[in-house]
Parts: structure tokens; sequence; C-alpha cells
């Protein structure tokens, strides 16, 4: 398919843009296969470049000849563009639509995408399952990595390699796998190293309504535990839900056959109630018109922060029972693919300081969603603006986002990054001229040969100018365990991501400019200081006039 | 008198945790010693609003004790007759009947009598009005209320347009509510436009007053930017309207020219003290979810009503700066609401009074001087529960939330805010205490206690807002902020304030000022190493001794110096608070210093630069 054909109308002249809290723009709309481009053509005003797969929906008005497009975005963002003609206004927003909306996964942008700066390292091969596991090699040999899954066989969304207790050996992974939703036998997630405790994560085990055993699972999770201790699985489901799951197939541990382990039930949401969330929040976030009492049941009914409060106590939980408790955790939900990850990923930002880096985050978000198979292009195929009925879409990776936010926002000198990092990956994930977020577990990213076709996100973040810009200035190495407040009165609205584009950040800019410059100043003034000193302490020694006293 | 009980738990309030330790009652103050850490939690017996005994349970018997700046302790003391001690003691001890009873005339912060007085004179309100550029041609001082015989809740000093002779001002007074007639309170210079309040008319269905008519008249002829006066009365319309059947009410625009009537529907104290008790109720729940925090948030109103404040101060704000108007502020007793707008106004328009000394001015000027019932409202002595109100904690989480939005243009932190709302309840200090000028000098005040400025001024550091900017006071002198509702958020560090678990583990606002005071030190040890090093150069050129190749290298191993810093690094004299007494400032004081070691220590720490340096210089010139 040619993308000329969708393309319609080319170009427009008099268009106008309208942003709020921005000055209109009037200039030329292009439309390529790609992009969506207004250029007033003069030298100092910015052009808006707009990825079509950046469009959640778009809406057409008319007033006379004059046509307007009102085009809402995935970052959350709502333009509009005033387009002088009827046929042209028509003619572009039908485009929009269809090149917003492309099926096929090899036509999206970033298999077209040409770097336009120098890769120094290839974010592909910076994050390794065998060079994480080198590290673990380093602290502990109770483990070993398993190629079972190799030709993605055992288990569709698991990655080729896996870390698995070493007295556990292929087969009975794969007899494991049969047990487990969606062959996802458990697997190492996060070793503790102050106490050697582990977190592993799983797929529900398939019991079904006859309780079905598996003993090769049994001997599987009960490797990990030393002797005479017990271990908590986490269920990211109510007890009700998890019963009820028997009936299709799914399922419990039951204590009967897992006596060494405790069941803890926690109630974090999934999929389209999760969608419905974030669809209530950011209406209520658009809406101007709303007094105080409306707004704040707007925000109490869209329950988005009930969701980070559930999310961020269970992490806290697992994070407890690894650190406090002395206890190997395994975490699990219906798929393992979702709830299961921010529960596991956030778990380890509060338990391991190099989670809290630039590049410690960047592994974390490869090992325990990429690489784990959170399947991204269908959660993030559409965002708050959509009106199609939602099918797999769910911000379960941007809740984990707005949790990670509010345990920096507690600890604003913790984290080597600063929250623009967070809204950057909240943008890629969901519109991206990179492959890091295409396809949806790492067997498809293979089929797809996103290593070779398109860049790495990776590869372009890890460059001096963009770490620079992501860098917490405030950060100063913590290599304690850091336990969040979940108190409701502790947890804030991410203004930051949904807030963003309905309110000027000018004097919040500039005070942040402030503080970037008060410590800058102060580095400065005590390396001038160390460097004289060092130097009259040289001089001191040197002068022998000065010795005798 | 001091009582002690030994074994006493202190629960926490929001977890299952519990500390043991001692519990002292002394003449001033309730204090509980952790036995394992001597950790101190004192608490000042005014501070104390409600003590509650709850029944006997096996481990002991449980004493809940509520304090205004919402502390709330949960003590078990193990026998019951110890309980009841402290209990009874403690209902005699906060019930004060005299104002001789408060803490601040037996309070003693080691000052003479010149120090003392001096405290007092540092706000000038004569100073202030003639800042603003009062009197001038259109505005004078009267002496019409010398002896607080025109009205006995104003101060001495009133200023009225020029053109109001004595029989209007006095005639005017007879027509409002207490005899507050309207008077002066901001001149907003650059268009000659006054803000004015006063109480509501008495005008009932139908009563007028020429005089007070007169009055307003001459308000409206003082300013000839406008051709009218705005009139904001701050109560919703409904109250009003029931105010006319007890003959009181609102100008009837027939029969004033030249004004322009608005109605801006801020409650009453008594909405607003149900509000605030609502809201900490919910906010005190155990296990609280989200839900019913957010929905416990909106039904208690309390938002809603800050926001309504803040709403009627920039409306205040855009008639006086855009429309060039003069505007009078009343409501019913005009010592209310009255005082949140006018004030709230003020600074919005004039960055003076969002500086630190200017916003003691705006407190002792709006607040103190035009006798809003401090006494009454803050419960000082045992009086009427219903005249108990948090109008004045309000207008300080109406600045809060507009130092949100402008993080720049504040001189001061929220910490300065926490402060001076913790004093307006300890009665430590003379500045609040009464109801009105002419009570605090019968109580002599001025004599006999001391002066809260004085102290907040000696500790000014303290409370410094790191991100202050005057220069972005002078390109944006008028704030307009949003009052779209997501702009006004819970003020967790006011009503948690005691609630430590609560707040975020490391502070910015400490970090950056602990910088800043470490900038300081070093700048001026940067200016002693230069010293040294010139005297060095001069000796090596007297004697003819030069350095070697290469000693003069500039700009080492970054890395190498981060280390030194580090290793010789001690702590920092910190800025935290010092004061004797106050049972909050102890505790805030506390929590400060426990944040110390969760964040970054080597911010905190910096190197001990002068010693080492006069040791060098010394050796040098001996």
């Amino acid at each position: 398919m040619e993308f000329a054909e969708l393309i319609k109308t080319p170009r427009v002249d008099g268009v106008v843009l309208h942003r709020p809290f921005l000055p209109t723009v009037e200039g030329t709309l292009c439309l390529t296969g790609h992009h969506l481009i207004l250029s007033s053509r003069q030298d100092n005003t910015e052009e808006l470049w707009l990825l079509h797969s950046n469009i959640d929906s778009i809406e057409k008005r008319f007033v006379g000849s004059l046509g307007s497009i009102i085009v809402k975005c995935k970052d959350l963002r709502v333009i509009q563009l005033d387009i002088p003609g009827m046929e042209e206004c028509l003619n572009i927003a039908s485009s929009i639509e269809a090149l917003s909306t492309l099926d096929s996964v090899s036509l999206m942008y970033p298999f077209f995408y040409r770097p336009m700066f120098e890769v120094i390292e290839d974010g592909w091969n910076s994050f390794l399952p065998e060079d994480a596991f080198k590290d673990l090699e380093s602290m502990t040999d109770e483990w070993r990595l398993s190629e079972v899954n190799k030709d993605f066989s055992v288990c569709p969304s698991y990655p080729p390699l896996v870390a698995v207790p070493k007295d556990i050996d292929d087969e009975t992974l794969r007899k494991v796998a049969t047990f487990r939703h969606g062959g996802r036998f458990p697997v190492l997630s996060y070793y503790h190293k102050k106490n050697g405790m582990v977190m592993m994560r799983a797929g529900q085990p398939l019991t079904g309504t006859n309780g079905r055993r598996c003993k090769e699972d049994e001997k599987l999770i009960n490797a990990t535990l030393r002797p005479g201790k017990r271990g908590y699985i986490i269920d990211t489901r109510t007890i009700n839900v998890a019963q009820q799951a028997k009936a299709r197939g799914g399922g419990i541990e039951s204590e009967a056959n897992y006596p060494q382990w405790r069941r803890i039930h926690k109630a974090i949401e999934r999929s389209n109630v999760l969608q419905e969330s974030l669809i209530k929040l950011v209406e209520a976030c658009n809406d101007q018109s709303h007094n105080m009492d409306r707004w704040l049941s707007k925000l109490e009914a869209s329950n988005w922060q009930t969701h980070v409060k559930e999310i961020l106590t269970t992490a806290c939980l697992a994070a407890q029972c690894i650190d406090r408790e002395g206890a190997s955790v395994l975490v699990h939900g219906t798929e393992g693919t979702d709830t299961t990850l921010q529960v596991t990923s956030l778990a380890q930002i509060i338990l391991d300081p190099s989670c809290r880096t630039i590049r410690g985050f960047q592994g974390l978000v490869e090992r325990e969603w990429l690489q784990a198979g959170h399947p991204f292009q269908q959660r993030c195929a559409q965002s708050a603006y959509s009106n199609s009925k939602p099918r797999q879409e769910a911000p379960v990776f941007l809740l984990f986002l707005d949790c990670v936010w509010q345990i920096l926002r507690q600890f604003p000198c913790s984290f080597e990054f600063s929250e623009s990092y967070l809204v950057l990956l909240f943008e890629h994930a969901y519109a991206s001229q990179f492959g890091t977020f295409l396809g949806n577990s790492a067997a498809e990213r293979a089929k797809l040969s996103l290593p070779e076709k398109t860049v790495s996100l990776w590869s372009w973040v890890n460059r001096h100018q963009e770490i620079e810009r992501l860098t917490n200035p405030l950060f100063e190495a913590n290599s304690l365990v850091i336990w969040p407040s979940v108190a409701p009165q502790s947890l804030l609205l991410w203004e930051g991501v949904f807030l963003r584009w309905n309110r000027s950040s000018k004097c919040l800019d500039e005070a942040y400019e402030e503080m970037v410059h008060i410590i800058e100043y102060n580095k400065e003034l005590q390396n001038k200081v160390n460097s004289l000193r060092r130097q009259l302490a040289q001089l001191e020694t040197e002068d022998p006039l000065l010795q005798t006293p | 008198m001091c009582l002690q009980v030994e074994q006493v738990r202190l629960l926490d309030r929001f977890s299952n945790k519990s500390t043991n330790g001692t519990l002292y009652l002394t003449a001033t103050h309730l204090i509980f010693v952790e036995s394992s850490s001597n950790n101190l939690t004192s608490i000042l017996h005014h501070h104390i609003a409600s003590v509650e005994k709850l029944s006997l349970t096996t481990t002991g018997c449980p004493l809940v004790i509520q304090c205004r700046n919402f502390r709330v302790v949960h003590f078990v003391v193990q026998r019951e007759r110890d309980c009841h001690d402290i209990y009874s003691s403690l209902l005699r001890l906060l019930r004060p009947v005299s104002y001789e009873e408060l803490y601040a005339f037996s309070y003693n912060p080691k000052q003479n009598d010149q120090q003392r007085e001096e405290g007092w004179q540092l706000i000038d309100l004569g100073a202030e009005f003639e800042r603003m550029g009062v009197p001038c041609d259109q505005w004078q001082l009267t002496d019409v209320n010398r002896d607080y015989k025109v009205c006995e809740t104003y101060p001495r000093d009133l200023y009225v347009p020029i053109t109001a002779s004595k029989p209007i001002i006095v005639g005017s007074s007879k027509f409002r509510s207490k005899g507050r007639f309207p008077v002066l309170t901001y001149f907003y210079q650059e268009k000659k436009a006054a803000v004015c309040r006063c109480s509501q008319p008495l005008s009932g269905f139908s009563a007028r007053c020429l005089e007070d008519e007169s009055m307003l008249q001459a308000i409206s002829k003082a300013n000839h930017n406008s051709r009218f006066v705005y009139v904001m009365d701050t109560r919703p319309k409904l109250n009003a309207l029931a105010n006319r059947a007890a003959g009181k009410g609102y100008e009837n625009e027939d029969n004033y020219s030249n004004i322009r009537f608005q109605f801006v529907g801020i409650e009453n104290i008594h909405v607003m003290r149900t509000s605030l008790q609502k809201l900490l109720e919910v906010i005190g729940t155990r296990s609280l979810s989200m839900g019913d925090y957010l929905e416990g948030l909106e039904s208690s109103g309390w938002l809603r009503h800050i926001k309504a404040i803040v709403d009627a101060a920039i409306f205040l704000a855009k008639a006086v700066t855009v429309e060039g108007a003069s505007v009078l502020v009343h409501c019913s007793d005009g010592w209310d609401r009255t005082a949140q707008v006018c004030s709230l106004g003020a600074l919005l328009m004039d960055p003076y009074y969002r500086t630190i000394k200017g916003f003691m001015v705006l407190i002792e000027k709006d607040w103190i001087s035009f006798g809003h019932k401090f006494a009454d409202r803050c419960d000082q002595l045992d009086g009427d529960p219903k005249e108990v109100s948090p109008i004045f904690t309000q207008f300080l989480e109406c600045v809060w939330q507009l130092s949100e939005q402008f993080p720049q243009a504040f001189e001061f932190s929220e910490w300065f805010l926490l402060q001076i709302h913790e004093h307006v309840h300890s009665c430590q200090y003379g500045n609040f205490l009464g109801n009105n000028q002419r009570q605090r000098e019968e109580l002599q005040l001025r004599e006999r206690t001391h002066s809260l400025w004085a102290y907040l001024l000696s500790e000014k550091q303290n409370y410094l807002n790191p991100f202050y900017s005057p220069a972005y006071c002078e390109a944006h002198p008028v704030l307009e902020p949003s009052t779209l509702p997501y702009h006004f958020k819970f003020w967790r560090n006011m009503y948690h304030q005691f609630d430590r678990s609560m707040h975020p583990r490391q502070s910015i606002l400490k970090t950056i000022l602990t910088l800043r005071e470490n900038s300081h030190k070093a700048e001026s040890t940067l200016q002693a190493l230069e010293n040294v090093s010139e005297h060095l150069n001069l000796l090596f050129h007297t004697f003819g001794l030069f350095p070697k190749e290469g000693q003069y290298v500039q700009g080492q191993d970054d890395e190498d110096e981060q280390d030194e810093v580090g290793e010789e690094a001690v702590e920092s004299t910190d800025m935290e608070r010092t004061v004797e007494g106050s049972s909050g400032t102890e505790s805030r004081k506390q929590s400060y210093g426990e944040l110390e070691g969760t964040y970054n220590n080597e911010l905190a720490k910096e190197e001990p630069a002068v010693v080492s340096l006069e040791f060098g210089v010394a050796r040098m010139t001996c």
C-alpha cells in the first residue's frame, strides 16, 4: 500500500493552529505518510510536527466554509486546526483518520525513521538477559539461565532466556509451563542482595474447578525457599475474582499443595476498568467549567488515584515481605503480563537503588516490561480520547509510571532522573519514532526484526545531551530501601501528565531553573574552594620558610 | 505543680506503632519523654483544644488529646487513677478564664526591656500608610477615634477621604454594625484607587442614612480614575437578605449614587467551623481509602470555601488594578470575611506584602489592628464555642495556595505560615491576644509580653523561600492566579504537620536551603582563601621563592575534589528553629532534624573552612 493513496490533499495554505497557552500560528499544513506538519515558513516560529500514530481521535466542525479539525493526541494534548475550504477540511480529516489507524505494524514510522544523530551505543544490545544474569551470578550460584524457551515454544510471551532455580531442569520447566496461564512458569524477577531473598513472577496456576495439581510447579517454587522458611504468594486479584477464574481453567495455589506458602490477595484492577478510569480522569481534567465540588467528585469517580494507591500498596507489600520479613515472594495475577509487572517493577524501585538511576530504570523497563511480555502494542493502541470501544487497551504502563512519580515526589533526591524522563517514556510507549515499544512480546519483536530495522529509544536517550536533560539535579545516591507513604493524603494527581496541557507551567519552570542554578552555583563554589585549598596546602609543604616556625 | 506518670504509651495515629515513656504535666506544658530515645513531645496547654478519656481497655486507660495546631496524640496510661489525674488537671488548665493566665504573661525569652520594646516597635502602621502614599491630597488621618469613642473595635488611627467631615464619619458609624464605618485599608498609588472596609449598613428593609451615603460619595470622589465605587458584600446574598429582618442588611443601589454592588458569597464563621471539623474528621480516619478521602474532601466543602475567598480577592485586585476603581468591602461585622478579602487582595496587588516583613505588616494591619477577634476565634479564653472559627487559618491557606502557583513570588516559605499559625494559638506572644486594639492596650501587652514579629525576624533565614525572585516580582507586581479547581490542593503540611509518616521523606525546600547556606559559607571561605593566596604570593615575591611548575594547575580532577568534600565534611550548623516553649516548633524542629538522616547527607555537610584557614594565616604571619 502506498501512503499517497491515503493522502487526498497533501497541502493546504492558510491553516490556523490553536494550542492552549501558546500563540496561534498561521501557516501551511502538509500531510506526509507519518506526520502532520504545520509550518508558518517564518524563521523564528516553531513548526508543529505531529506523528499520525500520536493521534487518538479527531473531531470536525464547520462554520460556513471554514472547517475546524480538533486533534486529540495520545499524549493528552488537544489542538485545533482551522482549515479554509470545506473539501480540503474533509480530505485532511479523512486522511488523518486513515493514517492514524494503520493496522499493519510494518507500516509504522519506526520502520521508516532514520536517526539524525550518531548512535554511540546500540540500545538494542544494552540490556541483554545474559548480561543481567552475569550480575546475578556474582551474587549467588543458586540460579541458572535456561534456554528452554529459545524458540518461544514453551511460553510465547517470555524471552528466549529466563533465570530459574539451578536444580530445576528444562524438562520440569516444560511441565510447569503447561500448568501456568500462557505457559508463564515462575521465573526470577529480582534477587535481593541484602538477604538473598527473591521475587518471582508467573501466570496463574491452571487448577480449574477440580483442583488440578502439578508437583513440578510446587517443586520449582519450593526450590527458592531456604530450609524451614516460608514464602508469600501475592495474588493481585481479590479472592473472589481468583475463585471465579477456576471456572475458566485458572485458579490459585491451594494451602494443601503449597503448605510452605502464604497467599495474600490484593485488588488491582485491570484492562477495561483502567481504560475507562483514564478516560474519565482526562475528561475531568479537561473540563474547565467545573466548580470545586464537581471537580473533586469527578476526580473521585474516575478512580484513577484509587488504582495508584492499590498498586503502590501491593508493591510495598511485596517489598516488605522480602526486605522486612526476609521471605521470598511469588507474584501473579491472571496472565501475569499486567498487574504482576506493575508490582514486581515497583517493588524493585523501592528495594534496589540501581533501578533509580537513568540507566537502571531502562534496565528495569526492559526486564520487567518489554522482555517480560507486557503487550505494549495492544495496551497502548489508544489513549484517553478514543471513540472506539476498547479492546485490549489499558493504561497499565502509565499507571506504573504514575506510581514511580509518586515515589519520586516523596524521595526527590533519591532518583537520578527527573519527572521529564517518566513523561518521555509515557509519550514513547504510545507513539514513537523508535521501535522499542512496538510488538507485544520478545517473540513478536524478533519476528519483526526490530533490532535490525528500527532504532532503539535507548540509543537516543543514552546520549550526553538527553541524559543531561533528564537528570535530576537534586540526585544524591541513596543506597537505602525507600518506603513511600500510600496514605491518600500523600498521593497527588500527576499534573505533569494530566494537567500538562491545561495549565501554564511557566512559573513552575522558572522556579525549577532557579533551583538548578542554586545547585550548580554551589557545586562551582565548592570546587573552587577545594582547588584553592589544595594549592595552598601544596605551597605550604613546598616552602621551607613556612615549615620552620 | 508538676505531675509525673511513668509507663505511658504514645500510639501512632495512623499505624500500629507505639512508644513507651514518661508523661510530665507542668504549669505550661504536657511533656512526653520516650524512654528508649529521650525524644520529647511537648504540648503547650494553650494548644490543646480537647481532651477525651476513653473507656478502660486491657492495656490501660486511653487519653486522646486534640490540638489547635492539628496535632492529635493518643496516650495509653497504665493505671486509671493516673489517667484521671492527668485528665482532670488538663481540663482545669486548658480553660483559662482571664488573660493573665495566658502563657505570654509568664513567658520570658531572656530579653531585657529595651529589646522587648524594640520588638514591639518593629511594625509601624503609620509608616505603612506612608509607604502607600497616605496621607495625600485625597486621604487624611482622622483623630475621630483617638479615644475609641466612635468605634471600640477599630484602631485609634484611621484614614478617611479629605472630604469626609467628622459629622459624616460619626453619622456613618451610627448606621454601621458595631460602628465600623468605611475607612481606608489599602491605597493603590498607581491608580489612586482605594480599598476601604466597613461592616454592614443598618439598612433593614428601607432605612437610609445621608451621612453614610455622603461617606461613600466621598470615597468615590477621592478617586478621579473611576466614576463609581464597587461595594463588595462578601456574604452570600441569602445571608445578607436575612440580616435585613434584624435591621441590618446591605446597600441599596438606588440610595447611593455611583456604587456598583456585588455579592461574592463567602460563607459565615459557623459554616467554616463545621467545614474544618468535617475535613479533620475525614483525614483523621485510619486506613482511609482514596475514594473516602476525595469524597470527604468534597463534602467538607473546605477547598470550595478557600476558592471562594481567593475568587473574591481576585475580584478586588482586578477592580483596583485593572479598572482603577475604589472598592468598599464588608461582610456582617467586617472583621472576618472582610479581613480575609482585603488582606488577600492587597497581597495580590502589592509585592511588598509577599515579603517577610511586609506579610507581618499586612497581618498587623488588616487582622490585628482592624479587630479580627483572635481571642474569640482562636478560643484563647474559655468562651463561647460558637465564636470559634478558622478564619485566619483560611487566610494562611489561601496564601499557601497562591505560593504553590507562584513559587517565585514570595520571600517566605510555608514554614513561615506554619510558624505564624502555631503562635496565633500558642498565646506565647502578645500580638494576637485579645479581640481588638483597645483591649490590648488595657492588657498592657506591649509592656508585659513579647512580640512574635521580633522573634520571627531574628530567625528570618529559617523562613526564606530559596526560589524567591525580586526580579520576578518587579516584572509581575500583580499576581493573576488561576482559580480552576485543580489549582487548589489539600494542604498536607498544615493539617498533617505532626503526622510525619505522611510527608515526603526528603524535602526539596530543606535541601535547597541548606545548599544556599553552604554557598554563602563557601563564598566567604573563598574570599579568605584568596586573601591567603595573595599573601603567600607576596611572600614568594619578597623572598624570591616561586612554586614549581605545574603547581598552579587549575581545574583539577573534579571527582577527587568531591571526595574531599565528603572526607572533611562535618555537620553544618543547621537552620532549624530554636524556641523555648512552643511545642509545635519543637516537634517540627525534630521532624526536620530526622529528615536529615534520610536526605542526602553530602549536601548537608560542608567543610570546616574557616578554622583551618586561620591556622594557616597565623602560621604565616608569625
